[in-house]
Order: C-alpha cells, then sequence, then structure tokens
C-alpha cells in the first residue's frame, strides 16, 4: 500500500484530503457517520461511479468521452421500447439489453475514431450533438413514467434500522456499482488487454510497434465505457423511476472533472480505479458535508467548483508533458 | 504524382466556401422561402452571440487548449451589467450607467479568465480541467447570485443594441464582424497572436524560443474571457434579459463550429475567417432546417452528423493524396 501511494501521487494526496475532510464532518455534524446517510451517499453516487469506471478506460486508452450521459439517456429509450415489445422483460434482460445498446452507441463512436482517424473529443462532441439532437427529436421530449413494474421498483439490498427509528438501506444500483469497480479493475489491471490499454494511451506509436491492434484498444475502450453508460442509464431509471431525455445532459463533465481529479491524465496511459472512486467521492462528501452543515443549497456548486479549482492548481501535474502525449496520440 | 495546386484552391476557406454555395443551393431550391430577406436577417441576428463565443474559445484551442467556461463566463458578466443597471434604476438607468456596467461585465470576464489562464500556465494544469473547474464555479456562483431566476427590466435604449439595424445591416451582426476581423487582426498579425500559435505547435520549444509562454498564455485565457463578456453584454440586450444557463447548449456547438472551420484540434494551426465561414454554415444549415419544419433539436443532429460527415471527407480526401489542408492533420 504505502509504495502504491508513493507511486501514485493524486491518489495519496486525495485519500489525505478525504481523510481530513471526513473527520473534521464527523466531529462537526453528528450525521456524518451515521449508516443512514453513508447509505444514501452510495445510492445517490452509484450511477456517477459506474460512469467515472467506465470513462477511465476511455482516459487510459489515451481518449475522452462527452456522449455519454447522453448516450446513456439514449439507451433508456430505446431500452423502455424493447421492453415495451417483448411485454415486459426482468432484470436479467434489462442489463443485457442496456449493457448491449451502450456498447453499441460506444462501438459508434469506436468505429468513427478508428475507421476514419479522427480524433476522440471531436467524434464524441459530434455523437454527443447527434444523439441529443435525435433523441429530443424521436422522443419529441416526453417524459416517460410508466417503466415496467420490476424496473421501477426499488430493490432493497440489505437494511437496516438504528436506534433513532432511522432506516438506512442499500439499492441494487451500489450493487451493480460494485461490480462495475471490480470488473472494470480486473480488465485494466488483470488482462494483457488492460495492459495494452495503458500501453496504448501512454504512447500509441510505440503500443502499435511492439504489435498492440489499435482497432481492438478502441473497441474496448469505448464498448467499455458504452457498456457502463448503458448500465448507469438503467440504473438511474430505477432510482428516479422515470425518464427524462434531458436529465442527464450536462452530468458528463461533472464526471469527467471528478475522473480527472482523480489522478487519470488527459492525454492517456494514467489512472487508477481507486483513484476514480477518490475523486467522485471527493465531490460527493464535500456536497454532503455542505447539506450536514446547513449550507445553502445554492451555493454547492460555487464551492465544488471553487474546491477543483484549488485542488488542481495544487497539485503537480506537468501540462507540457501531457500535450506531447496529447500529440502523439493523435496519430 | 501531385500536380501543382494553386494556394487559393488548397486554403480552408475555399472548400468550406464550396459547402456553403452547396447548401444556399440545396436550401434554395427544396424550401421556398429560404432565399428571402426575412430569412437572412433572421440569420443575421441569430448568429453573433454563437460567433463571439466562438471566436472566444478559439485562442484557447489555438494554443492547445480548450475553454469550457465561456458560456457561464458570459452569464456572469451579464449579470454584472444587469446588477450594475438595476443599481441605477432599472428601466430609468441611464447611458453612463450602461457604460459602467459594460466596464465591470467586461472586468468580470478578463478576471475569469485570468485565473483559468493563471493556474493553467503557472499550476502546469490541464485547460480541459481548469476550464472546466471554473465553469462549475460560475454557474454555482451565478445560481446563487441570482437563485435561478431571470434578472430583466433593462433601460429601452438598449433595444436597438440587440435588434436594430444600421445601413441595412443588424447592429449585432457588426459588433460580431467588427470583433471577428479584431480577432483576426490579433490574431495573425501581432506579436501576441504569434505566440499564440507557436504554443499550440509546441509549448517547450516556444519557451526555449524566448516567448514567455506562461505571459502569453495567461493572456490567451483572459482576452478569451473579455469576448465572453462581449457576448454575455449582446444576450442581455438580444434576451432582454439575464438568466444562469441561458446559452449553455452553445458550448459544445462552438467547439463545433472551430473542428469544423479547420481548426486542428491540438492547436497551432487556424484561422479566423474559416471559422466565420463555418459559423455561417451551420447557422444556415438551422434556418434551411426550421423553414423545412424541423425543430431545433433535429438541426442539433444534423451539426453533429455534419461534423462526423466533414471529418470522413477530410479522411478519404486525405487518402487520395488530395491537398494538404483537405486532410486531419490530426
Amino acid at each position: 500500500m504505502r509504495s502504491y501511494l508513493r507511486a501514485h501521487p493524486s491518489e495519496l494526496w486525495l485519500t489525505l484530503v478525504l481523510t481530513a475532510m471526513c473527520l473534521v464532518l464527523s466531529l462537526t455534524s453528528d450525521q456524518f457517520l451515521t449508516a443512514g446517510n453513508i447509505t444514501s451517499l452510495l445510492n445517490n453516487n452509484a450511477v456517477n461511479i459506474i460512469w467515472a469506471v467506465g470513462l477511465l478506460v476511455v482516459l487510459i486508452a489515451g481518449g475522452i468521452d462527452i456522449s455519454f450521459a447522453v448516450a446513456a439517456s439514449v439507451v433508456q429509450y430505446v431500452a423502455i421500447t424493447v421492453f415495451d415489445s417483448i411485454g415486459g422483460g426482468d432484470w436479467a434482460i434489462g442489463f443485457i439489453v442496456a449493457g448491449t445498446l451502450g456498447i453499441l452507441l460506444g462501438c459508434v463512436n469506436a468505429a468513427l475514431i478508428h475507421g476514419f482517424r479522427i480524433i476522440t473529443i471531436v467524434v464524441t462532441i459530434a455523437t454527443f450533438n447527434a444523439f441529443f439532437g435525435l433523441l429530443m427529436f424521436f422522443s419529441k421530449g416526453r417524459f416517460i413514467y410508466d417503466l415496467p413494474d420490476w424496473w421501477g421498483t426499488r430493490v432493497v439490498l440489505w437494511e437496516h434500522q438504528s436506534a433513532d427509528g432511522r432506516w438506512a438501506e442499500l439499492n441494487l444500483p451500489v450493487l451493480a456499482m460494485l461490480v462495475c469497480i471490480v470488473l472494470t479493475w480486473l480488465l485494466i489491471r488483470r488482462t494483457t488487454l488492460g495492459r495494452q490499454l495503458y500501453a496504448f494511451g501512454d504512447n500509441p506509436d510505440a503500443a502499435l510497434r511492439a504489435g498492440i491492434d489499435a482497432r481492438l484498444m478502441q473497441f474496448t475502450a469505448f464498448g467499455w465505457m458504452g457498456m457502463m453508460a448503458g448500465i448507469g442509464g438503467l440504473m438511474q431509471a430505477n432510482i428516479t423511476r422515470e425518464i427524462v431525455p434531458n436529465a442527464l445532459i450536462g452530468r458528463e463533465l461533472e464526471v469527467l472533472a471528478a475522473v480527472v481529479l482523480g489522478g487519470a491524465r488527459l492525454g492517456g496511459g494514467r489512472g487508477t480505479v481507486f483513484g476514480c472512486l477518490l475523486g467522485v467521492l471527493l465531490v460527493a462528501v464535500t456536497q454532503n458535508g455542505l447539506n450536514l452543515l446547513g449550507v445553502s443549497a445554492y451555493a454547492f456548486k460555487m464551492i465544488i467548483g471553487a474546491i477543483i479549482l484549488i485542488a488542481i492548481s495544487t497539485s503537480n501535474i506537468s501540462w507540457g508533458t501531457m500535450t506531447q502525449s496529447a500529440r502523439r496520440a493523435a496519430t | 504524382m501531385n500536380t501543382p495546386i494553386p494556394s487559393w484552391m488548397r486554403s480552408e476557406s475555399t472548400a468550406l466556401l464550396l459547402v456553403l454555395a452547396v447548401v444556399m443551393v440545396v436550401f434554395g431550391v427544396i424550401a421556398p422561402r429560404f432565399l428571402s430577406g426575412g430569412n437572412f436577417a433572421s440569420i443575421a441576428f441569430q448568429l453573433p452571440v454563437l460567433g463571439l463565443l466562438t471566436l472566444a474559445m478559439l485562442a484557447p484551442i489555438l494554443s492547445g487548449g480548450l475553454n469550457l467556461a465561456i458560456v457561464y463566463s458570459a452569464n456572469l458578466s451579464g449579470l454584472t451589467l444587469a446588477w450594475v443597471l438595476i443599481q441605477f434604476g432599472g428601466p430609468d438607468a441611464g447611458v453612463g450607467a450602461f457604460l459602467l456596467g459594460a466596464v465591470a461585465a467586461i472586468i468580470v470576464g478578463a478576471l475569469a479568465g485570468a485565473v483559468m489562464g493563471a493556474t493553467i500556465a503557472y499550476a502546469g494544469a490541464h485547460p480541459i480541467l481548469v476550464s472546466l473547474a471554473m465553469m462549475i464555479f460560475l454557474q454555482g456562483l451565478g445560481e446563487f447570485l441570482t437563485r435561478g431566476s431571470d434578472i430583466s427590466g433593462f433601460p429601452a435604449f438598449l433595444q436597438p443594441l440587440g435588434h436594430g439595424v444600421l445601413f441595412g445591416i443588424p447592429i449585432p451582426l457588426l459588433i460580431f464582424l467588427g470583433v471577428a476581423l479584431l480577432w483576426h487582426v490579433v490574431l495573425a498579425h501581432t506579436r501576441h497572436g504569434f505566440a499564440v500559435y507557436m504554443i499550440g505547435s509546441n509549448i517547450r520549444a516556444s519557451e526555449y524560443s524566448g516567448v514567455h509562454t506562461k505571459r502569453t498564455l495567461t493572456l490567451i485565457y483572459t482576452l478569451s474571457g473579455v469576448l465572453c463578456a462581449v457576448a454575455g453584454i449582446l444576450m442581455l440586450t438580444r434576451f432582454n434579459s439575464v438568466r444562469v444557463g441561458h446559452g449553455e447548449a452553445l458550448l459544445l456547438i462552438t467547439v463545433l463550429a472551430c473542428f469544423l472551420g479547420g481548426v486542428d484540434p491540438f492547436g497551432g494551426f487556424g484561422r479566423v475567417f474559416p471559422v466565420v465561414l463555418a459559423l455561417i454554415i451551420l447557422q444556415i444549415l438551422s434556418s434551411g432546417l426550421n423553414l423545412m419544419g424541423a425543430n431545433q433539436h433535429l438541426s442539433t443532429a444534423i451539426w453533429g452528423l455534419f461534423l462526423i460527415a466533414v471529418m470522413v471527407v477530410r479522411h478519404l480526401a486525405g487518402r487520395l493524396a488530395l491537398p494538404d489542408s483537405w486532410r486531419t492533420r490530426a
């Protein structure tokens, strides 16, 4: 653990900040360290974390994805059409359908990136607009409230009543989140494919000369991101019990900020699942803490933005080396 | 193999002018009211806000970065102007109050930009991350100050700025063209502009060749903030109200317009004129589709698909060994 943290300065630094924040919050608010608060923190951030680990894989492979939150909305709309046409479905079918649809959308990105050698930010900004425009056009901006029963019902995995009578519960999205975290960790840390993703993101030229298949890399990274987008979309609709076409747009930038804050490098080759979790949790705990301390909800965003600004100006990331690797990633 | 091709044919602008002509002819034939004065007037009124924001996005991209905070910088600047106007009596405020407010708005925009630029230059953080954090901060600040509500009630003399016509040309368009010309001069004919391109090409090489890269980066984002402020002031006069989040959807469209205008996503290459052409094409696509009964969302989708089509054509053109500028540089 010590050598791990020494090799990953942003993770070490974030761990310290997060621990300090949790300490301060548990001293200043008697609500923070309760089962109810911690479980609701997890329930509320499950979707962001699912997306974050997906985005992490794309960032490691040297890309960036702006389109995933909109892709998640597209998956929700197409999935409910599929469920209606097959007469309901269940959770197993739900995960398969949402995951597959997500992978397909991710493959659209990958095909454009690899097939026409367009860089990832251009492609995903284009598909962001295309997906969102088409979704709003075909859905006419309608909200959908009548989800299939299984989809719209909260699945409680664990519940507990504390002494003061408050209920704490963990729901299905948290389990999905854990599975996504473990799978992503296995992919990038325990498979050859994962090692290749790091190599490809760090130096595509060298990776290609070492025999790494660029097509495979792009389809793996964006397919994985797409699958996470789809599963995140499925979970989000389970939490809110409605499908709103423009509810998720804008979330992509928040998740991106959190993942990069967690040490993933824009330009590729660096990033860990642990750091990615820390990044999302730092933002989540800040918001939770402000809430518990009775700060006006209108001030949350401002304070979170200021914290990220301070965080990035104090951590030492060299932009010079980053643009160099981004330049290499272009070919 | 390659026959020499005259330079005017090789330029990005020629290709875009061709696209523009094709789009005009297609819509002229299929949409009856497309080639009418009213339609062009509406395009001329819609273009400037997006155009100013795109120019604000241009210099950061040329330097190899990105400024994701443009829309909220514009909102905050508009809010500053609105606040000053309201201090001087809202609808009864005088021209002096407007000038004071405009100066304050520009200072606010410049300040937001300067903080970003300094963080990028001196802390060495990535521009996407810095501007993203600034965007979240400014959005939060704006929502905190306004509680998410609209602010309106401005003096009547502001009306012509947003809706007036001078010598038959809409005033917002005149403002935009003036700023675009100024921006072209700054980027193409000044020391600062030259440094912007150098930094975008190779920041380390430009530092070794004596460019004060840190100061230049700070200035790039400061000027970008100033342009955002101008856009924010124009938005106030166009909509006659200020709301934090106004124009939010334009953010990624500005990036799209820059890429469409042939700007290298990694910086170093790109000019103002092709970007202005790209903006006109996007606006014409949108209004043509609108005349044919499609809504704004379909236009958004078409814009995205259009960008993909352009990049694909460039790639294929590159394979067929056509002129350099048609090829993706990336």
